[in-house]
């Protein structure tokens, strides 16, 4: 079977050894798994506010309710004191991270292990809400009554400050800002950090919490968001689909906890999956469209494929970026070209079909669902695909979920801005 | 206890998050209500806000316990 070899070897290994989620589907990442599979969706109308005169008024929206349900009970995760203190993205990040941890079994005691934990947590917009309100705050004239919160409420790399602070992590302390492909390049660039031994354990993800009414009318301003389903929500996000008219946008968090393999081993842990490949390319192209052909895409795929010493015939299943817009043909096309002949045995689905675009934090829940496919070999469902605007070999998994044996997955993310990231994790 | 003294309670308690009984008037917001510099700040701001005075820079640096609060918006509301 499948060797660290080629550009692999010698290098140390990195392992997942800890999950947590928060998202449109629930809190906690077996709920969320359990309902992603079933075909659920966790698409519906916007309650943050009234979106009545925005063009876009559907979202993928944290449900609130018990933690023993599935929802979320923030007081449960964030005191109310502190609550105060963090924009809504660090809520989410911190609830994610809470449960990666936890769930990881990791308690450093001493100092040297302290040191050698660090935190990647990243955001692809941060605290747009904290901004517009403290907007408003200095527009009516009162400046001096703004919050002395209101900048590290706002700041990205917040939620790796808060988490290292809650848990006294004091290795590395970073955070990423690629828009969509944030969740990528957090786990990604972590990953790399233990294998150049900067730490032994990373918490790594993305954490986002945009849905309120500066970033549906933003993206709403560029034409991005779907707005023809608005009576029928949960239809809205139909990645390949030919209805498809744009993405809906999702909040919530992913964090996963890293380590260097041995040192997992030692400690007994238990290990989801490995992270063997991750490659990153730029389009140099235009701001928020990909180029025909999507050969950034095809690069970064490409790059991961290389550094996982895997070939296409190995990847048994894609997470697409696929948002439901109409660069989901592009990477389509550009997944068919990388696997030539192996496309026909591949399984690729798109689940923001049944979350929505969690933008910043996209990346770091796909990448969990790529480990729990090959863990429980099963590939989740795209939602919603009832009519493919471009017919392929490859087995985008329309309504609902397959079994199949899965080895290893590659996920995908791209982000505004000509940024691509990949990453392949395999079973262990 | 004036009506001050309960508003100026009810604010600490909620801004902190600390009980009601912790909130004496010798309580100091860093050493005993588990303050930080920057709750402190948040603090003083509400207290302008909820009692409409303002509280300069120098002055706010000089209250440390509840009790100072208290006198302070006192004599401020008597001015």
């Amino acid at each position: 079977m499948l060797q660290s070899a080629g550009a692999n070897s010698g290098r140390r290994r990195v392992v997942v050894t800890g999950m947590g989620m928060v998202g449109p589907l629930g809190l906690g990442v077996e709920n969320v798994w359990s309902r992603l599979i079933a075909g659920e969706s966790g698409i519906g109308r916007i309650t943050h506010f009234d979106p009545s005169d925005l063009p876009a008024q559907v979202a993928g929206q944290v449900p609130e309710g018990p933690t023993s349900e599935g929802k979320l009970t923030l007081s449960d995760w964030v005191s109310v004191k502190d609550q105060r203190k963090m924009d809504r993205f660090i809520h989410m990040g911190l609830v994610a991270a809470t449960e990666a941890v936890e769930d990881s079994g990791w308690k450093p005691q001493t100092e040297e292990d302290k040191c050698a934990t660090g935190v990647m947590i990243g955001s692809g917009i941060g605290g747009l809400q904290t901004i517009y309100d403290a907007s408003i705050t200095v527009h009516e004239g009162r400046a001096k009554r703004l919050s002395p919160f209101f900048i590290p409420s706002a700041l990205i790399n917040l939620v790796s400050g808060h988490v290292s602070i809650k848990y006294g992590f004091q290795g590395p302390n970073h955070s990423v800002v690629t828009a969509c492909a944030t969740g990528v390049h957090a786990i990604g660039d972590a990953a790399r950090l233990i294998m150049f031994g900067d730490a032994d354990v990373m918490v790594a993800g993305g954490a986002e919490a945009t849905v309120c009414p500066l970033g549906i009318a933003g993206f709403c301003s560029a034409r991005a968001l779907s707005t023809g389903f608005n009576e029928t929500p949960q239809k809205a996000s139909r990645p390949w689909d030919k209805d498809r008219d744009g993405f809906v946008m999702g909040e919530g968090a992913g964090v996963v906890v890293l380590e260097e393999y041995e040192h997992a081993k030692a400690r007994g842990a238990k290990i989801y999956a490995e992270i063997v490949g991750y490659g990153m390319s730029g389009d140099a192209y235009h701001i928020t469209a990909p180029a025909e052909g999507h050969y950034g895409a095809f690069r970064a795929m490409r790059s991961a494929l290389k550094s996982a010493g895997v070939t296409p015939a190995d990847i048994g299943y894609v997470n697409a970026h696929g948002t439901s817009t109409m660069a989901d043909d592009l990477e389509l096309e550009a997944v068919e070209r990388l696997f030539g002949d192996d496309a026909r045995n591949l399984a690729m689905s798109s689940t923001k079909s049944s979350t929505g675009h969690l933008l910043g934090a996209a990346g770091a829940i796909e990448a969990i669902f790529c480990m729990l496919a090959i863990r429980d070999n099963v590939a989740p469902p795209t939602l919603n695909l009832d009519n493919p605007s471009r017919e392929s070999v490859i087995d985008r998994v329309a309504h609902t979920a397959q079994q199949r044996q899965i080895n290893v997955a590659l996920s995908n993310s791209f982000g505004f801005g000509g940024t691509n990231a990949s990453l392949v994790v395999r079973g262990v | 206890m004036s009506e001050i003294a309960d508003k100026v309670k009810k604010i600490v308690v909620e801004h902190l998050g600390v009980e009601e009984s912790k909130v004496t008037p010798e309580a100091s917001f860093i050493d005993d209500l588990g303050a930080d510099s920057l709750d402190t700040v948040e603090l003083v701001m509400a207290f302008e806000e909820a009692f409409n005075v303002e509280i300069p820079e120098d002055a706010a640096e000089k209250i440390a316990t509840v009790k100072d609060a208290i006198d302070y918006i006192e004599k401020q509301k008597a001015a």
